[in-house]
């Protein structure tokens, strides 16, 4: 007999439903109104409830950084986070960084130098980026290196990964000087 | 995860009264190390306080003319604070080679201090630990044991303390602030965490009510001379195996001052105020350094895997003062150190 997997112990459960409270989250610029459980993740609370899954779950432990968005400027990894800890704060997602008609340059930096092969890791990889370049600190390949290595890709596109990042930075350092 | 109820505390008197409450409650700040333990099982709190909008977040002047860092400061504003980087570089350093870029914007000072070891049956609820289930036997003795402890341990535990920061704290002889029921007061960093002992479930000296609210950096001047060498098996975002702190203060090539302190040795961050006494007036040579890592490592034991870790401390605190003296600090986040 088919049974909904959820249910499946049925009449047995009797433990009280979670409790869920409202939160209001800002992200990629909307205030977004959620019914959620405390425990919830920022990240579970960005793909399972806000249609938003462009930011990926890889170890959900922090050890990654495919769950990498940025709060307020700064990258953190959304699976370390409560989303009810992150009321008031501005959220950027990979939604947020560029549009179909035009791209964010570190996008199209990322196709033009071919910097993935599953594409698992991009998002990540990206919003991780972007925070780079906020900080200011990395301007050297070695320096580049250094401090994307929150960002792990088991395809190993770490070569191109570094170019499309460096392009970007490079641009970034000629605009402001 | 198991469940719980949230709350946010305001001001630091009211966080204090709300963790008297019953259940077991807990601060939360930066997270990144509390619910990566509530998804494992490891901790179960009934009751987070998210302690993230308490006004603890500055860097700013202590009033002996030292600097006093927020606990809710976090460790990456905490490492590229000018101030921090100008007259505590060693401080920046042990920040910069931990962890990562993101992990570092989340992670605050008061959290870094209370992080729990990364013995691997810690985490492993299906394994005996005394840390996490006291009573229950340890499984790193005799069992997989390559990251943790060779000094201080008991036969209860031999687990290691993982921070780096607060291997530079110990090294720079911080102070912590703590708020409590019955007020403040102030804990010398070597009384902040302890030996395991026959109870390991203790990581360190604090008081269930109590909150850390900032930590104190002396006024002592350590900038020119100092090293934060950090030995891990993957040149960036792991674990230390070991890791050394190196201070110096010379005139000409003797040692007027001299700091040492050890990360990924022992249950707390391990000073040696009695290897730091064979610096003291000594010139600084190969000799003098060798003297003083026979003496850090005097009382070590190995447990098998691990016991390679003797020498490799030996000869990372000689090559930590050896770099400290020659204002070389090459364990630069930036550079590739290979042992
Ligand atoms: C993948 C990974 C790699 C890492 N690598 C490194 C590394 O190489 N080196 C390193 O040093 N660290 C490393 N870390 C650990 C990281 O530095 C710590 O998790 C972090 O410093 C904890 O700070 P937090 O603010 O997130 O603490 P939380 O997780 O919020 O809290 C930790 C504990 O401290 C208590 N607490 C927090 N603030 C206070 C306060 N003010 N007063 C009283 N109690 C308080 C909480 O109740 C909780 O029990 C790594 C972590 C991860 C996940
Ligand atoms: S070393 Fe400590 S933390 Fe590890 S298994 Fe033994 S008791 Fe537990
Ligand atoms: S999913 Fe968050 S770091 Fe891996
Ligand atoms: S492209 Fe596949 S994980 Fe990075």
């Amino acid at each position: 007999m088919p049974e909904n997997p959820t249910h499946t112990s049925g009449a047995a459960i009797t433990a009280p439903l979670p409790p869920v409270s409202p939160v209001t989250l800002r992200i990629n610029g909307q205030e977004r109104q959620l019914h959620i459980a405390p425990w919830t993740t920022l990240l579970d609370a960005l793909r399972e409830y806000l249609d938003l899954t462009g930011t990926k779950k890889g170890c959900d432990h922090g050890q990654c950084g495919a769950c990498t968005v940025l709060v307020d400027g700064k990258r953190i990894n959304a699976c370390l986070t409560l989303a009810v800890m992150q009321e008031g704060r501005d959220i950027t997602t990979i939604e947020g960084m560029g549009t179909e008609e035009k791209l964010h340059p570190l996008q199209q930096a990322f196709i033009d130098h071919d910097a993935f092969q599953c594409g698992y890791c991009t998002p990540g990889q990206i919003c991780s980026a972007q925070g780079l370049i906020n900080e200011g600190k990395a301007k050297t390949a070695a320096e580049i290196k250094e401090l994307m290595s929150g960002n792990l890709c088991r395809c190993g596109a770490y070569t191109n990964i570094l170019a499309a990042v460096q392009e970007v930075v490079e641009m970034e350092l000629k605009i402001k000087n | 995860m198991n469940s719980f109820t949230y709350t946010r505390a305001e001001a630091v008197e009211a966080a204090v009264r709300e963790k008297s409450a019953s259940g077991k409650v807990k601060f939360i700040a930066g997270g990144t190390n509390l619910l990566d333990l509530m998804k494992e099982n490891v901790e179960r709190p009934t009751r987070l306080i998210d302690i993230n909008r308490l006004p603890l977040t500055k860097i700013e002047a202590a009033p002996d003319g030292g600097l006093r860092l927020g606990a809710l400061a976090t460790n990456a504003d905490t490492a590229w604070n000018a101030e921090v980087e100008k007259r505590y570089p060693l401080l920046s350093q042990a920040i910069l080679a931990g962890a990562s870029p993101q992990l570092r914007n989340m992670a605050t000072n008061g959290g870094n201090l209370f992080q729990r070891t990364r013995c691997y049956y810690f985490y492993d609820l299906a394994t005996p630990c005394n840390k996490r289930e006291p009573g229950s036997g340890c499984s790193a003795i005799g069992g997989y044991n390559r990251i943790l402890g060779i000094l201080g341990t008991s036969e209860s535990c031999i687990a290691t303390h993982p921070s780096d920061m607060c291997v530079a704290l110990a090294a720079l002889a911080a102070t912590v602030r703590v708020t409590g029921k019955n007020g403040e007061r102030v804990v010398k960093f070597e009384d902040f965490h302890r030996l395991p002992g026959d109870t390991p479930q203790f990581d360190n000296t604090l008081q269930p009510d109590e909150i850390v609210t900032a930590i104190d950096l002396p006024a002592e001047d350590f900038s020119r001379h100092f090293s934060y060498l950090k030995l891990r098996d993957r040149t960036s975002y792991a674990f230390a195996l070991i890791s050394v702190a190196a201070a110096l203060q010379l005139e000409g090539n003797t040692i007027k001052e001299g700091r040492l302190a050890l990360g990924g040795v022992a249950h707390k961050p391990w000073r040696d105020t009695t290897a730091e006494a064979l610096l003291k007036g000594q010139p600084a040579t190969e000799e003098t350094f060798r003297r003083v890592a026979a003496k850090v490592v005097e009382g070590a034991k190995g447990y098998g895997h691990n016991t390679f870790k003797i020498e490799l401390a030996k000869r990372a605190i000689m090559r930590a003062l050896k770099q400290a003296t020659e204002g070389m600090p090459v364990a630069d986040a930036f550079q590739n150190s290979n042992p």
